[in-house]
């Protein structure tokens, strides 16, 4: 009696393994099939939809076939340029600053605690508050102003990513650099940061795919244009824009464009973040991220 | 023995000697090899102190984006707070003809926040209720059963979840969630649980708030489940291995060893998964159906804060309108806030002194 309890307890508790084993493996398929099924309607919807027009040309009114999304892949290059032009560097300095300068300080850890906070903000709420600051006083939506929105989206992540591979640099290097006589920012950033520069442009890589499929924080700044514009003082077109424009629309013509932006969309960035995962694992700093 | 001052300090000439060694009137040494090379490449104290400087400011200028959004928002939402007060959270305007609740009135210049404080709740709810059972099974499974091999493409696979923008989550689950939910999901939901006032059947087009949690889940499991494979991945291995020698099997032990030492960090990714769902815009403002309306069925058409703004803003039809916008807009930045800190705070608790990451 007392021996077969055991056993019917040793059996609950053997069963009770396998059956957390099953749940765990199929909760990882429950989570991979979503990300499974949305490449492959992009890869089938997409592909089909994909021409040389829609890299060339600029869209076309509804009810017409043809055109393309010329104008916002440009746009988004622009967007993205003057985004990386005011977040890089400064957030690469704020990361200067935590891991050379601030270490260990209240000021550092108060920096360190807000950029990751900031990092939660959502995007939309960025958006209103670029357009209340640049777009509202100026009276016309601007390119500027939506790569003002993007670039202080990037602030934060490169902010991090900078500190965590600076910090990763070995002390005897700094001290080697000073023992030379190299000025302290010379040694800062001809030495240190160029050591770990494979990671630092891998945070700004994440930064920037991040940014890059953002779209709410582009609606009340970029605003998107249905014709050629790179005038950073005009309102400008951008693919993820573009993207929810044509996908709220009830056009046909207009959803097979979007699938194909969307496919051109996440190849940059998917493309982005193999590569930087690439750069990690075969760079100076090995297993940095 | 001659002074060579190397970079930190600032480079002084030495001050004339009267009556030392030196007799006073003969014309100074010329200065030795080393110090002329010194002179040569600047004063680099002012350099390093400017430098020093700058640093500083890119850091403060974390701090300044935070008060600018809030200094910008407040000023731009001043009309709607004047004009209603606290009660744009609390209260709805009743119309006195039908007795019926007004809640979002761009003609007639009434406003409440009321449905869609009820919209985003709603929908991050049903997000956090499918996501976080999920999201904690792929962690226990990435950390402690899955075979090595797998192990890295796997993790992989999470992360580019994470990667995907927003708008093309949205742009699938127009286009494939939603059809599917509509035909195969919901009349089910109906049938079954329709009793209890949840899922009631009047909205034949499939999107609802039950589609926003849906598609909310799908894009915050990533973020919860990376942050529970890193608490989890922290907990040292000698407390699995005591457990284990317990005579535990291995659910036991992950129950026991790990899962309860972790729970603190999971709390905390679970809530900055909140965070996510509570400011998410586009894909939720694609499925949710975009009406201001207080429905009890999930099933029914809604609308959250960050949908109304993106939908509404650029069309608005007035400075009140404009100014209510944003007064969401602020509230949902002091929310997000409030969240984030508090589930970094919690993350930290767990990960500080931990052990590095194994992968």
């Amino acid at each position: 009696m007392r021996a077969g309890k055991h056993n019917l307890r040793a059996q609950v508790r053997a069963l009770t393994d396998h059956a957390a084993t099953v749940l765990a493996v199929f909760a990882t398929l429950v989570v991979v099939t979503p990300l499974v099924a949305i490449f492959i309607y992009l890869i089938y919807k997409g592909a089909s939809s994909l021409n040389l027009a829609f890299f060339t040309q600029i869209p076309k009114p509804p009810g017409e076939v043809g055109g393309g999304m010329a104008n916002a892949i440009v746009g988004s290059g622009v967007l993205l340029g003057i985004a990386s032009l005011i977040g890089v560097p400064i957030g690469i300095g704020g990361g200067i600053f935590l891991a050379e300068f601030g270490r260990g300080t209240k000021l550092a850890n108060a920096v360190r605690f807000t950029a990751d906070v900031l990092n939660g903000v959502p995007s939309i709420v960025m958006g209103l508050a670029i357009y209340s600051l640049v777009v509202y006083q100026q009276k016309h939506f601007s390119a500027f102003s939506g790569g003002l929105a993007l670039g202080i989206m990037m602030i934060p992540t490169i902010t991090r990513t900078t500190e965590e591979m600076l910090l990763m640099v070995p002390h005897a290097v700094r001290e080697a650099a000073l023992g030379l006589g190299v000025p302290n920012w010379r040694s800062v950033l001809s030495i240190t940061l160029k050591t770990a520069s494979p990671g630092i442009i891998t945070g700004c890589m994440l930064a920037f795919a991040r940014v890059a499929g953002e779209t709410a924080p582009l609606m009340f700044t970029a605003f998107g244009n249905s014709n050629w514009s790179m005038n950073p003082n005009e309102a400008i077109a951008a693919l993820p824009l573009q993207i929810y424009v044509y996908a709220i629309s009830p056009y046909d013509e207009w959803h097979r464009m979007a699938w194909a932006g969307a496919l051109v969309l996440i190849v940059l960035i998917v493309l982005a973040v193999s590569l930087v995962r690439y750069v990690t694992s075969r760079g100076v700093l090995k297993g940095a991220s | 023995m001659p002074e060579i001052r190397i970079s930190q300090a600032q480079f002084q000439p030495e001050p004339p000697k009267n009556g030392g060694e030196r007799p006073a009137g003969t014309a100074a040494p010329e200065p030795s090899a080393i110090r002329k090379f010194l002179l040569s490449r600047g004063n680099s104290a002012v350099a390093d102190r400017g430098f020093h400087l700058l640093m500083v400011l890119c850091a403060l200028s974390i701090f300044g984006i935070v008060a600018l959004i809030a200094t910008e928002l407040m000023l731009s939402s001043q009309m709607a707070w004047d004009k209603f007060g606290f009660d744009f959270f609390f209260k709805a305007f009743i119309d006195p003809d039908t007795r019926l609740p007004m809640y979002w009135d761009p003609v007639n210049g009434h406003f409440s926040a009321l449905p869609f404080i009820y919209g985003t709740l709603v929908s991050s709810f049903l997000a956090l209720l499918l996501a976080v059972p999920l999201a904690i099974g792929v962690a226990v499974f990435l950390t402690e059963m899955c075979p090595q091999a797998l192990r890295g493409p796997l993790a992989f696979l999470t992360e580019l979840l994470a990667a995907i923008p927003s708008v093309i989550y949205g742009l699938w689950a127009v286009f494939v969630l939603v059809p599917l939910l509509r035909e195969y999901v919901n009349p089910g939901l109906i049938k079954g649980l329709g009793w209890t006032g949840l899922f009631s059947d009047d909205n034949p087009t499939g999107l609802g708030f039950l589609s926003a949690g849906v598609i909310l889940a799908i894009m915050i499991l990533p973020i919860i489940s990376s942050l529970t494979r890193e608490v989890m991945s922290a907990v040292p291995h000698s407390q699995r291995e005591a457990v284990l020698a317990l005579g535990a099997t291995r659910w036991e032990m992950i129950r026991m060893g790990v899962l309860r030492n972790a729970r603190i960090g999971i709390v905390g990714a679970v809530i900055l998964g909140l965070g996510r769902a509570l400011g998410e815009t586009m894909a939720v403002t694609m499925v949710i159906g975009n009406s201001p309306e207080i429905h009890h069925s999930v099933l029914a058409n809604g609308s959250s804060m960050a949908a109304v703004i993106a939908n509404e803003f650029a069309e608005a039809s007035g400075d009140l309108h404009r100014s209510a916008l944003i007064e969401i807009a602020l509230a949902l930045f002091i929310v997000t806030i409030l969240v984030n800190a508090l589930a970094r705070v919690l993350v930290w608790a767990v990960t500080r002194g931990a052990p590095a990451r194994v992968n």
